[in-house]
């Protein structure tokens, strides 16, 4: 017997940006943006294929790295990462990054 | 130190130009992200989750004031004002531009260094003892030895696409600070009873997904066959070293799997074939390397400073520091300086371009202008007057770099985890801060003495989680972090593999656990004078496994 096919989740494009390695994610208008909120969320599983082609085409282009989907959860309509790894990469290290102020 | 020769400056200055253009190629399109991963990776480039992060060789952890302030300065100029030195005694940026990379890789070569083969499958950044050339335990300095390997390693054509990487570690004393016996090739300088010098060959040592504490191939190699017996190690590695299956493809799988005797063999009968050839080291060669690493200048000095007495006798935090951060030297008179890298509640290993440049001033005017960094992420001042270190202390209590804790259980090793870590499943870094704030108070762990905690953020074993005293792995449990405890693991003469004595702890809870394990420790112990491996040595894990599960689930 199969596995019932898992149940879809909003999905956005994420990618690291090719020169400076910055996280990144797909804007509606097609730029590659550093905020979160500016992600385009594809809400079927046919969006998300069409957003996966686009973010590819942008690899090829030499914008980004890796692109990959990732799930998100909607809170209204504010987007929360799906994953710590996720929240990890679009709000930075957890912890406090050395200051030159400390020394 | 050693300098570089014009075969170093150009072999460096080639390597840069070739990169610079592979760069062009990839950000003009020429080159794909998977044909230029691999020429990245052998320039020390990784792409990892917030940016690209550049790891920069420091050969056997040595640095001179120079060259930290190079670094402070790339971090300044290049990174966010701070660097991350780590457990194979090299420095990382996390925050680095590929556009940047040439022009970093620029600077680094006008003092000296490099990022090659601080990835990729080849031999990586030869390690040594952090006491090298300093220490009172000491037979022989290793440094000569990790720098005849550096050379030897650097761009070897028949080594550039081993089945994975592959790790060498040189120490000179029989207590083993380089952890020899986990890595691929242990060395061991030692004399025979004739007093010549050559080394101990541990090989098929490794830590990872499968850990394993290498085997003693010779007790006494002499010294000028090291490279032909290396060279030797290697070739039967590159033949018969798995390339099917990545997780099986170290050094330690063939030597498990074929067994001590058949490696043995294996080796021996290679070595037959290589031995009186040309790579027989030439006495004149070692000797031309060993200048490099010459005692310094070091004055005549009574052995006891009335200075440092008093300063000890009249200051507690000195005297702590003291205690804790000043290890014995060969000569009289002088001290080795641990520069812990472990404030209370900072991040394991990192320090601020304004605290490398602090560290680079003292070094400059008390220790012989240079720097050593351990592979327990601490840094390391080898040759400080027993006069000077009441100044030394001052100037680091400045930086924010007195803590007193070396070898403490504040004094924590820890990968970088999922805070920087593409491969991490788990966060290790907050885990160190809250253990460190747990056990800050000073008398605290001064009474707990001896104890190493390792934080590993996934299998891979960055963090050395194995050889912890205390070890910690953090793994992803159904999208949770969840953190497996292994107790009785150490990286010294001694070594042995951390046993897990029971299931994980959450995030929320593992902090408890190790208290709790500390505790018990306490309990059992038979006097301040057994340290924690020694008492779980002897008791084995029983009462830990009773009080963190029997008495938990009880209550």
């Amino acid at each position: 017997m199969s596995k019932p096919a898992r149940p879809f989740h909003p999905t956005i494009a994420t990618a690291n940006a090719l020169r400076s390695g910055a996280v990144v994610f797909r804007a509606p208008d097609g730029s590659w943006s550093r905020d979160l909120a500016a992600a385009a969320i594809a809400a079927t599983p046919d969006a998300a294929a069409t957003l996966l082609a686009e973010a590819m085409r942008d690899q090829d282009a030499c914008k980004i790295v890796d692109p990959v989907l990732v799930e998100i959860q909607l809170d209204g309509a504010v987007i929360r990462p799906g994953s710590l790894r996720e929240a990890i990469r679009a709000a930075g290290p957890t912890i406090a990054i050395p200051t030159d102020a400390r020394a | 130190m050693y300098r570089y020769d014009e075969f170093d400056h150009g072999f460096v200055r080639a390597r840069i130009a070739e990169f610079r253009d592979q760069v062009a190629r990839r950000l003009s399109g020429e080159l794909t992200e998977d044909e230029f991963k691999p020429l990245r990776l052998m320039n020390g480039v990784y792409l990892q989750l917030h940016a690209y992060m550049l790891r920069i060789a420091i050969p056997y952890g040595m640095l001179s004031s120079r060259q930290l302030r190079k670094l402070a300065h790339i971090g300044r100029a290049y990174d966010r004002d701070y660097g991350h030195f780590t457990t194979r005694q090299n420095l990382q940026f996390n925050w680095i531009k590929l556009e940047d990379m040439p022009a970093i890789l620029d600077e680094l070569a006008a003092v000296e260094m490099h990022a090659i083969q601080t990835s990729g499958n080849c031999i990586r950044n030869v390690t040594a003892d952090h006491f090298a050339g300093a220490a009172a335990d000491e037979v022989a300095d290793p440094r000569p030895y990790a720098e005849i390997l550096r050379q030897w390693s650097s761009l070897h054509p028949e080594f550039s696409f081993l089945p994975r990487k592959f790790k060498l570690a040189v120490t000179g004393a029989p207590n083993d600070r380089a952890a020899i016996q986990v890595h691929d090739i242990g060395l061991e300088v030692k004399r025979n009873e004739a007093g010549a010098l050559g080394f101990a060959v541990w090989v098929g040592g490794g830590q990872g997904r499968t850990p394993m504490i290498a085997k003693k191939l010779r007790d006494f190699l002499p010294e000028k066959d090291l490279l032909a017996y290396c060279e030797t190690i290697l070739r039967v590695y590159n033949l018969e070293g798995r390339r099917d299956n990545k997780y099986k493809a170290r050094i330690k799988i063939l030597v498990h799997e074929m067994g001590e005797a058949k490696i043995t063999q294996a080796v021996e009968a290679e070595f037959a074939q290589l031995s009186g050839t040309s790579l027989t080291l030439p006495a004149a060669d070692v000797a031309r390397i060993a200048a490099y690493f010459a005692p310094p200048d070091f004055a005549t000095l009574p052995a006891i400073s009335d200075s440092y007495e008093a300063a000890k006798r009249n200051d507690r935090a000195f005297a702590r520091f003291a205690a804790r951060n000043v290890h014995p030297h060969k000569i009289p008179g002088y001290g080795i300086v641990t520069i812990s890298l472990k404030p209370i509640g900072a991040p394991p290993g990192d320090a601020s371009a304004a605290q490398m440049e602090a560290i680079a001033d003292l070094a400059e005017r008390y220790s012989f202008d240079e720097i050593r960094v351990s592979h327990e992420q601490n840094l390391v001042l080898a040759h400080v007057r027993l006069d000077d270190v009441p100044a030394v202390h001052a100037g680091l209590e400045r930086a924010g770099l007195a803590t007193p804790n070396a070898g403490l259980v504040t004094d924590i090793i820890a990968c970088p985890g999922m805070d920087y870590c593409s491969l991490a499943t788990a966060r290790s870094i907050p885990i160190a801060q809250r253990l460190s704030e747990r056990f800050a108070d000073l008398d605290r762990q001064h009474d707990v003495g001896d104890l190493k905690i390792k934080i590993s953020g996934c299998i891979n074993a960055c963090g050395h989680h194995h050889v912890g005293h205390i070890g910690i792995l953090g793994v992803d449990r159904r999208g949770e972090e969840f953190y497996q405890l292994t107790l009785g693991g150490s990286g010294d003469e001694n070594c042995s593999i951390g046993e897990i004595v029971g299931r994980g702890f959450s995030s929320a809870k593992i902090v408890d656990a190790v208290e709790t394990v500390v505790e018990t420790y306490l309990g059992v112990r038979t006097s301040p004078a057994e340290t924690f491996l020694q008492a779980y040595r002897r008791v084995g894990e029983a009462p830990f496994r009773d009080s963190l599960y029997v008495r938990a689930d009880a209550d």
